[in-house]
């Protein structure tokens, strides 16, 4: 390997996490002002135009803000929990492919940072050792509410990866290939959304319990836990946090732009390569939004519904998947996908309905 | 090589961590840690599929058990006991016996040829797929019906625990 | 190397990965003012006085969770290179597959009847 080709990753490493950062300190201010929107307040507009400068103040704010650590903390592990959160945030985006291959300065460069044959599996396995960050916050601010915050995050992740699992497996049936650049290439003729799109909806479900995002904010709930695992929390610790659960927002929208809605193909791709990373951004910014309207038109849901939820109807809708997208590929016969898994989801939609009706008649 | 050699310090030194520290967690991480130094080496010896899976399943599944054990029990710290008595020279012995065994076979076997780069195929998902599905069908059935007792046995202990606490 | 290459690359990313968060805490540490006393460092409980320790009695719920989730979650692993392979396979593997997912879901339906599901 010649120190080119190490030059070249550096700079492409560091190319994506300013990109990732920048769409972190962003996304901030797109929620703000979408959130604004639907609850028709005007949000963030004072500093530079529109408010186009809201993050950058954000940001010097909490630099020079004063931390403080509480006396009874575990005090290393108090320090090393933001960074332990916001590490598996940017790692998960490595094997993402953000385009084809283009030429700069006669240097054949892929766009992306590795393209992994077990590409699939390594996001799920970053995405499983991400619950450390907050159970460690939890622990180590020796706080009650931290604590029960720290707890009740991780029961949830756990809980939701399991369906998150299978639908990475549905994924891979239909394209045969847990390499992520295979999956973009399987998408050629169809998105695998419109293939399967009770899949892509579970998944999508499925992603923001791991973000720990409304409906599923349990582990934040201010009126419960005041504000959870990052109680005790202050400056720029605090903010590690924000950037964790943002950027991991900015990820995994590209994860499911990948894995469900085509990647970075879309039209004149194939003559124009560098168009892909563009692509990506509408598609990320699409469901950016779509996480961002949950938000602001659901309310948060019960803790042992939300548990109910994922293992009593996620995970058998998603095993019922799996079973839906073999039989469709092994009797070669790809119309029975689509149908069939949206009677399965029907089917999902009743039995909620049903033990919801069962618990207000038993009331 | 060199790279070897310092994981190899590594994993050593997160083991002996998690033995040494007296805090639970501060332990269960080490372990976590020392999880990741051998998923790497798996990654070395070109086993990329196993090292995803030694990460997913033992650092992002059961270390989490470990931890909601540990905190379920509020044992953070422990106390100075010490209950071993005939254990601990015992313990030497056999590990002194270990490390006698492992440097003879080295030197008989007169090279580190253990340490082969495989060919390529052999980590790929595509090759495990195939070899899990036919040659070793058997075992994987096996390991199914061992899940489910591995569960059922869980849930009947606490079962168990529960009717226990309504009495 | 070969099939290690892009290996070495997700290392290179990690490393610089893991220099944002830490500069971050860095600079914070050396820019933002410091001036602790005992009520800041105190614990946060929404104004009133710590009692106890922070270790509270928690449901064994949690745990049973974690166990059922660890079980289930070798299985999802097993069933990705099943996943891949789906089409080099001969219809009885398929089976195979298919039959170690029934007894899982044996083992899942187990655990609903017996109420471990439950939360409440």
């Amino acid at each position: 390997m010649d120190s080119a080709l190490i030059w070249e990753m550096v700079i492409k490493s560091l190319v994506l996490i300013l990109a990732l950062l920048t769409g972190f300190a962003y996304l901030t201010y797109y929620e703000r002002r979408g959130l604004a929107r639907i609850q028709s307040r005007v949000g963030p507009n004072r500093a530079g135009p529109a408010g186009l400068l809201q993050p950058i103040a954000d940001a010097v704010k909490l630099i020079f803000k004063e931390e403080f650590t509480p006396g009874q903390a575990y005090k290393v592990i108090f320090i090393l929990a933001p960074i332990i959160t916001v590490i598996p945030a940017i790692l998960i985006t490595a094997t993402v492919p953000w385009g084809g291959t283009v030429t700069i300065g006669g240097r054949e460069v892929m766009l992306g940072i590795a393209d992994i044959n077990i590409g699939v599996l390594y996001i799920m396995s970053v995405a499983s050792i991400a619950v450390y960050g907050v159970v460690l916050a939890g622990w180590a601010s020796n706080n009650k509410y931290a604590m029960m915050g720290g707890l009740r995050s991780t029961a949830q992740m756990i809980s939701y990866e399991l369906a998150l699992g299978l639908s990475f497996v549905g994924v891979i049936l239909l394209a045969n290939s847990m390499r992520m650049t295979e999956i973009v290439e399987a998408q050629r003729g169809l998105w695998f959304a419109f293939l399967q799109p009770v899949g892509a909806v579970v998944f999508f479900f499925a992603t923001l319990a791991e973000l720990n995002r409304g409906p599923f904010d349990m582990p934040e709930a201010e009126q419960e836990l005041s504000a959870g695992y990052n109680v005790e929390y202050s400056g720029m610790k605090f903010a590690l946090f924000f950037m964790a659960e943002y950027t991991k927002m900015v990820s995994i929208s590209a994860i499911i732009a990948t894995l469900f809605w085509g990647g970075y193909r879309g039209p004149f791709i194939d003559t124009m390569p560098g168009l892909g990373p563009l692509y990506m951004f509408i598609k990320i910014f699409f469901i950016l939004f779509m996480m961002i309207w949950v938000r602001a038109s659901w309310p948060r849901i019960r803790y042992d519904r939300l548990m109910d939820l994922g293992w009593k109807i996620l995970l058998p809708l998603s095993l019922s998947l799996v079973f839906i997208n073999a039989t469709g590929i092994l009797l070669n016969q790809m119309w029975l996908i689509p149908l069939l898994s949206i009677g399965a989801g029907f089917l999902a939609i009743q039995a909620i309905n049903l033990s919801l009706r069962r618990k207000e008649n038993a009331r | 090589m060199t790279v070897f050699i310092i994981l190899a310090l590594v994993a050593i030194i997160t083991a002996l961590g998690m033995l040494i520290s007296r805090n639970a967690v501060y332990s269960a991480l080490f372990l976590v840690l020392n999880f990741a130094t051998v998923a790497v080496f798996y990654l070395l010896l070109g086993a990329p599929f196993i090292a995803i899976t030694q990460v997913t399943v033992y650092a992002g599944a059961i270390m989490v058990l470990f931890l909601f054990v540990i905190m379920l029990l509020g044992t953070d710290e422990l106390e100075d006991t010490d209950n071993l008595t005939w254990q601990r020279p015992l313990a030497i012995g056999l590990a002194v016996v270990l490390v006698v065994e492992g440097i003879y076979l080295m030197l008989s076997q007169n090279t580190l040829g253990f340490i082969t780069t495989p060919s390529e195929d052999l980590g790929s998902p595509q090759a495990i797929g195939d070899m899990l599905f036919s040659k070793y069908l058997l075992p994987f059935e096996a390991t199914s019906i061992l899940l489910l007792v591995a569960m059922v046995g869980a849930i009947v202990l606490t079962v168990k625990n529960k009717k226990g606490e309504q009495s | 190397m070969g099939s290690q290459t892009p290996w070495v690359y997700v290392g290179i990313f990690v490393l610089v990965g893991l220099f944002i968060p830490i500069a971050a805490i860095a600079i914070a540490t050396f820019l933002g003012p410091k001036k602790p006393n005992a009520i800041k460092q105190s614990t946060y409980e929404c104004g009133i006085e710590t009692v106890g320790d922070s270790w509270i009695q928690f449901k064994a719920q949690y745990y049973i969770f974690a166990l059922v989730f660890l079980i289930f979650d070798v299985e999802t692993v097993f069933l990705f290179p099943w996943a891949v392979s789906l089409n080099s396979l001969g219809i009885f593997a398929v089976f195979e597959g298919i039959i170690f997912i029934l007894i899982l879901l044996a083992g899942l339906i187990y655990a609903w009847k017996k109420g471990m599901l439950e939360w409440a």
